[in-house]
């Protein structure tokens, strides 16, 4: 059998697992993207999952998706459209199906395609395949929940933990149908099941049923796809997500510095994970308390930033909405503190599990008073480690709050991530008042190279200090409402937030002589290069300038943008970078293209848009 | 050799409170307290919200904070987990307190943090010039009351009770010994302790607390409480309390054959707090104002159990630094 298969050589794959929210989809995708990066593929993962804890089984709204992208290069996005989609039954096949190539495999469990499950997803006949015209030649269907029933049956589980194992049957069927090592799975899931060691057995007697079932049955019809490995920057590399980046990079940085991590939270969609993954690390000090409200979660971090930590606090944007108040009295009173916001769909409750960049101008300006801020927007799932390592480093050197910007879309993806070494990492040195300034010192006293304030952390002797709310007077510190002082505090403020080293912005492409700047900023950097590449690959000349840090602006910014007959930001909010850059950028108009569906751009669609504004 | 304090090493600034303001009162008996607890003064963290009584920090010669509305036990949260060693105290009034800050107030007693939180209870908003607070008895006429309030107030106690506080005590702002007592019990109390201080506001609730606010009132009309002594009360010490039913009853000593033998001994370490309670509850005619250490009932405190866990845990897993941490995880090599 084995010499009728014929292997098709493929520089990218995508594969979209889905089912219902129960079904273990996000297992299988993470199993199936940890065992293509140990081959040396470069992954992007892409987690849909629906607001609901868990819909009416096989309904539609209760479909859950997760989309891996593996390639031999460098992957940029999850993908637009996949190569396989893993249907576990008909509501799936019905909402994911246009997330599908026109080729694509498909793989279907035809047990779940019975009358009831047709009606349960609006189908209006018995033939679903047809309804909604897919060519049956490119469908596996197998009737997988009867074959893991028959895999399983001496194993003694119960019937309800032998259907959890269905994710395991497809994801066997898509290691064979990329030809990967089952050996790396077995692992995995001996790793994670060390507790269950049945578990893990009868999960990974599914998987090579299920690899076994599509060699033997399939290999004749179906095209096994392999993913070689390119060009890689060597050293050691394991998959993270963006939130688990987002929380190495703030254990990395209160190591730098020396200081205890601090984390006051509240469980919010999507960014709950930060506080998950922090709550682990009590071994390396972390401190985490989740509190009663949001409002209390960024307090109690203030605190925590007074009395010598370093303190972070995360959410998602109704949280910020909440912890504004607080956040502004770190800015008065000029303490070190990172504030998260994982930004999702809004307003309001919104579209909790979904993506978006709509928070930018509320952190920037949705505070009372002049409210200075420094914003930072990491720019992938990997990208949120060193964005949070900055974060940190610019909150504890410049006594200022500082918001680090991801979004439900690069936290919850993943990508091949290179141990960082954290010797390589520059250097967090917060300003301690130095002891010599014992009698002399007062807590607005700046120093003059940055305008920036002493800490005096509650401890030391002959420091003593009251910070607070009210406006201070600039030498002495006590409360003052003297006209010029306010004004001349209020100027120190901006000053000093003005005055803080960021990077300078890089231009990606066609630097000298593009035709079109593409700007955006944060986790849509991926979807905007790949658009760029497919572009110049076809041709046009394109630039990419995209933007990490937000406020303050990197120096060079008005000359880059300055630089292209014609720039477009594109943004997945109404326009708000946009609106922030015409206002720090004098005469700056740009194209705009603006989307706010909750779910990542579309390569293809922005090569479009673009093609369509260098044509106009 | 331990260093002693005086009162004066923790006095910093000239109060800026009304003349005859219960908060001046307070203040001197709270650096007493401080010296006579003697921890010192950069060892320890004043922090209150916003209010009038909230400016309480800028008179204090420690570190502090005076920070936003209704925050303060949040904020002194933090303060106290990032930094156990740290004597940390919480100052709020009635609003900042448990109207603005009523959520923040109920969990520090729950988690039951070792913080020193002090209600300095006035029954008003004086800062805002006059609105009736979640204290103000119900028909309370004020600037945002003229026909009288529709609504009950908040008795601390009770709030402070239900949300599991373990140490709750009261005293009077002008009655310096009773307030630097229960001070000096909240400091040795380890977790969440409430004082409740009746502060009279002279500008807009003068007379609030009047039955009690001088000495010969409070021998009519309060009981100081202390634990193992029996509840007796009155200028000569002639009237007493006992149980009776599912509640208290005053009674005279001589009279109906009622001995001392017979008045109730306070139990301040009682686990259950119902006769606690009803005791913090009691008012005036018909009771006296229960006054000094209510409840004071020792458990685990969120701070140490926080650094408990956390060294716990650092004895148990093997990785203790970021490197470490990083191989745990599943990885591979790039060559």
């Amino acid at each position: 059998m084995s010499e009728q298969i014929i292997v098709k050589e493929r520089d990218e794959v995508i594969v979209r697992f889905s089912g219902d929210s129960g079904d273990g989809m996000q297992l299988a995708g993470n199993i199936f993207s940890t065992v293509s990066a140990t081959v040396g593929n470069d992954i992007c993962t892409f987690p849909d999952y629906p607001a609901d804890i868990r819909a009416p089984q096989g309904s539609l709204t209760g479909v859950s998706g997760f989309q891996v992208h593996i390639g031999s290069g460098k992957v940029y996005t999850p993908g637009d459209l996949c190569d396989v989609l893993v249907a576990m039954n008909a509501a799936a096949l019905k909402t994911q199906y246009r997330y599908a190539k026109p080729d694509a495999t498909i793989i279907i469990d035809t047990d779940s395609f019975g009358a009831a499950d047709l009606k349960k997803a609006a189908f209006a006949t018995e033939d679903p395949l047809a309804e909604m015209g897919i060519d049956a030649d490119r469908v596996i269907a197998c009737p997988i929940t009867q074959m893991v029933k028959d895999c399983l049956a001496g194993s003694g589980m119960e019937p309800k933990a032998v259907l959890k194992c269905r994710n395991m049957f497809a994801l066997g069927l898509v290691c064979w149908l990329f030809d990967r090592d089952l050996n790396v799975a077995f692992n995995y899931l001996r790793e994670k099941f060390a507790k269950k060691p049945a578990v893990a057995e009868a999960n990974i007697s599914v998987i090579q049923a299920g690899y076994d079932y599509g060699h033997n049955t399939h290999s004749s019809a179906m095209n096994v796809y392999r993913v070689e490995t390119k060009h890689k920057v060597p050293g050691r590399y394991m998959d993270i997500t963006g939130n688990k980046a987002t929380a190495y990079g703030f254990i990395a940085a209160a190591e730098k510095a020396g200081l205890k991590l601090y984390l006051g939270s509240y469980p919010i969609t999507p960014a709950t994970d930060v506080l998950h993954e922090l709550s682990k690390h009590k071994s390396l000090g972390v401190t985490t308390v989740q509190c009663e409200d949001e409002i209390a979660g960024c307090a109690s971090a203030v605190g925590a930033s007074f009395a010598g930590a370093l303190a972070v606090t995360s959410t998602s944007g109704p949280g910020i909405c909440l912890k504004s108040e607080a956040m502004n009295l770190a800015v008065i009173m000029e303490l070190p503190l990172v504030v998260l916001d994982v930004q999702r769909g809004g307003p309001a409750t919104g579209l909790p599990t979904k993506s978006e960049q709509t928070d930018l101008l509320q952190v920037l300006f949705g505070r009372n008073g002049e409210s200075p801020m420094p914003v930072i927007a990491a720019t992938s799932p990997t990208d949120c480690f060193d964005a949070a390592y900055m974060a940190c480093k610019i909150a504890l050197e410049h006594m200022t709050p500082v918001v680090l910007l991801t979004d439900a879309f690069i936290a919850n993806g993943s990508g091949a991530f290179r141990l960082p070494n954290l010797a390589e990492y520059a250097a967090i040195n917060p300003p301690y008042v130095p002891e010599e300034l014992k009698g002399s010192w007062t807590p607005y006293q700046r120093q003059e190279e940055n305008g920036v304030r002493y800490w005096a952390v509650p401890g030391r002797e002959g420091f003593q200090h009251i910070l607070g709310g009210l406006e201070k007077d600039n030498k002495t510190g006590a409360i003052s409402t003297d006209p010029e002082n306010h004004d001349l505090m209020t100027r120190l403020r901006q000053q000093k937030i003005d005055a803080i080293p960021v990077p300078d912005l890089e231009v990606e492409g066609d630097k000298e002589d593009a035709d079109v700047l593409i700007v955006g900023f944060g986790g849509t950097y991926g979807h905007l290069h790949a658009a760029m590449d497919e572009m110049r690959a076809a041709g046009k000349k394109v630039a990419l300038a995209h933007f990490k840090y937000i406020n303050p602006l990197p120096a060079n910014t008005a000359e880059v943008l300055r630089k292209y007959r014609k720039v477009v930001v594109a943004e997945q909010n109404g326009g708000q970078l946009a609106a922030w850059l015409r206002m720090k950028v004098d005469g700056f108009a740009p194209m705009q293209y603006n989307e706010v569906k909750g779910q990542p751009f579309s390569t293809n669609q922005l090569i479009a848009v673009f093609t369509k504004m260098m044509e106009e | 050799m331990e260093t002693k304090y005086t009162a004066q090493d923790y006095k910093k600034g000239q109060p800026r409170w009304c003349p005859g303001c219960g908060d001046h009162f307070f203040l001197a008996s709270l650096h007493k307290a401080m010296a006579e607890i003697g921890v010192a003064p950069h060892n320890v963290a004043v922090i209150s919200g916003i209010g009038c009584s909230s400016r309480l920090p800028h008179y204090m010669n420690t570190y502090g904070m005076n920070t936003i509305h209704g925050r303060a036990a949040a904020i002194a949260t933090g303060c106290k987990v990032a930094n156990p060693e740290l004597s940390v105290w919480q100052v709020s009034g009635d609003g900042d307190g448990l109207a603005i800050g009523g959520n923040h107030f109920i969990h520090a007693n729950r988690r039951n943090i070792n913080l020193n939180m002090i209600l300095l209870n006035n029954r008003i908003y004086g800062l805002t010039k006059g609105q009736y607070s979640p204290t103000s008895p119900r028909g309370f006429v004020s600037k945002s009351s003229p026909y009288g309030t529709v609504e009950d107030p908040f008795r601390p106690a009770e709030l402070c009770f239900g949300a599991r506080g373990r140490f709750f005590a009261r005293a009077v702002a002008t009655d310096a010994p009773g307030t630097v007592e229960i001070l000096k019990a909240a400091h040795a109390h380890k977790g969440a302790s409430v004082c409740e201080i009746m502060q009279n506001c002279v500008i807009f609730n003068d007379g609030t607390h009047d039955s009690i606010y001088n000495k010969e009132g409070r021998a009519k009309n309060a009981i100081y409480l202390r634990h193992g002594q029996p509840m007796v009360f009155g200028e000569n010490n002639e009237y007493g309390l006992v149980q009776e039913g599912f509640g208290l009853k005053v009674v005279k000593l001589g009279e109906n054959g009622v001995t001392i033998d017979d008045i109730l001994v306070h139990d301040a370490h009682c686990e259950d707090n119902t006769l606690q309670l009803k005791l913090a509850l009691m008012e005036g005619p018909d009771y006296p104002i229960a006054l000094g250490v209510i409840r004071d009932v020792e458990a685990p405190t969120y701070d140490e159990a926080v650094e408990a866990q956390i060294e716990e845990v650092k004895a148990k897993k093997p990785y203790h630094t970021f490197e470490e941490l990083l191989l745990t995880n599943d990885t591979w090599e790039v060559k």
